[in-house]
């Protein structure tokens, strides 16, 4: 149990996929402008992650390696129209918000990545268990940007005005740097300097050392 | 046309506005000649695929396209995302066997970038945009080269910054990852210019 366990949690913040591992950013940045659409972003992934995961790993004996990343494809792709579909009929403003994103979801690297990396050599309930785990950690990179941006871009957390407006009367002067495309890069390069500062072991090496500077340093 | 152009190039950067393709953005841009030879390869299959799959949407998937066969009501698009990345896939795969045959020099150095071309998101992205924003044949033509010039643009020019930064003193939680979304922050910024105004 505390291993089934470790599947779901691993991925939160010790091994996020998207600050660890780098997968996923595409869609990760482009639809955090607000809270909503990154919640519906990332309900949509975490379900055909899971779904995904779960059929890749209940046919893994079965698919030929060497045609594989194509049986993957298909089955990832014929999820993501389905969800797609889905988001068409019972959410249509928002798929219209976001726009081609979900049809990205096929390309994006997480979901191969975690059938390839995880799906294809384990059963059937840790992967899903990992797909869980991966798809909460996502969200969770996409929820934290998605607030910050819509609190400090637009004075409001899912659509409800948190900061009074100044054209409301209030004093908050919205930032509307925050609601283009810059704002989401410099936010998540804070997010993973946090988390390497919390968590040491992720820092990188560097490539080179310059000799002069760690003598310098040391006492 | 020359709008078009210009505007897929910078205003609407891939890359830099849209988020696009950043999995090999970031993580193949640690050196200017292999962001170059990978930025290459994104223009040829961008400009080669953003067509074929107008063409393909056209004439077989779009709604009223099977009218000729007595077929008005047959409406096909939901298959696109399947289709554009199995021709994108084949795509790949003939460009490949085409400049191993014709161009060795350039298949060695393209070598291995092409398959890693397949699953960027940029170039289906580039596809659902054609579809999304209904181009016609030649501003496909158009925007796919542009866009995938745009994409190419903005790695080399990543990856140029990032070896002079080798040898600078970051700190550490920054190093790697955190710098390169800082650098790719200040570059949007300055792409973000272009689309306000300023236009080229």
């Amino acid at each position: 149990m505390a291993k089934a366990l470790g599947h779901v949690t691993g991925p939160l913040i010790k091994g996020n996929p998207v600050t660890l591992h780098i997968l996923g950013i595409c869609s990760a940045l482009a639809v955090t402008t607000s809270v909503a659409t990154a919640l519906t972003m990332s309900a949509a992934l975490t379900v055909v992650l899971i779904l995904s995961s779960a059929a890749i790993s209940s046919i893994r004996r079965h698919i030929p390696a060497s045609i594989r990343l194509i049986v993957q494809i298909t089955i990832i792709a014929s999820l993501v129209i389905v969800m797609d579909m889905f988001l068409q009929a019972f959410a249509f403003e928002m798929s219209k918000r976001l726009s081609i994103f979900v049809g990205l979801i096929v390309t994006n690297c997480l979901v191969l990545g975690r059938a390839e990396g995880f799906a294809r050599q384990n059963p059937v309930w840790p992967s899903t268990l990992d797909a869980l785990g991966n798809g909460l950690g996502y969200s969770l990179i996409l929820l934290v940007v998605g607030t910050i941006r819509e609190i400090l871009g637009a004075g409001s957390f899912l659509g409800h005005e948190i900061l009074p407006l100044v054209e409301n009367g209030g004093w908050f002067q919205p930032l509307r740097l925050m609601l283009l495309a810059p704002s989401a890069f410099f936010i998540l390069g804070f997010i993973v300097w946090i988390i390497r500062c919390l968590r040491p072991e992720q820092v990188e090496e560097p490539e080179f050392r310059v000799v002069g500077l760690e003598e310098e340093r040391r006492p | 046309m020359m709008e078009l152009f210009l505007s897929s190039v910078f205003e609407q950067n891939l890359a830099l506005s849209f988020f696009l393709g950043l999995c090999t953005f970031l993580a193949v841009s640690r050196k200017v000649e292999t962001a170059f030879g990978l930025g290459i390869a994104l223009i040829c299959v961008q400009a080669l695929s953003v067509p074929v799959n107008h063409l393909i949407f056209q004439t077989l998937l779009a709604e009223g396209a099977w009218v000729w066969a007595g077929l008005p009501e047959v409406d096909l698009s939901f298959l696109k995302l399947l289709s554009f990345i199995g021709v994108i896939a084949a795509m790949v795969q003939i460009l490949e066997l085409v400049l191993e045959r014709y161009a060795p020099p350039l298949h060695r150095a393209l070598g291995i970038f092409l398959p890693l071309v397949t699953v960027n998101c940029a170039i289906l992205g580039g596809s659902l945009f054609m579809v999304e924003r209904s181009y016609t044949f030649q501003e496909s033509v158009v925007y796919g080269l542009g866009s995938g010039i745009g994409w190419a643009l903005a790695i080399i020019a990543l990856a140029a910054i990032r070896e002079r930064l080798k040898y600078s003193d970051i700190p550490e939680g920054l190093r790697g990852l955190g710098a390169a979304f800082f650098i790719t922050g200040l570059m949007s910024l300055g792409f973000v210019a272009f689309a306000s105004g300023g236009a080229p």
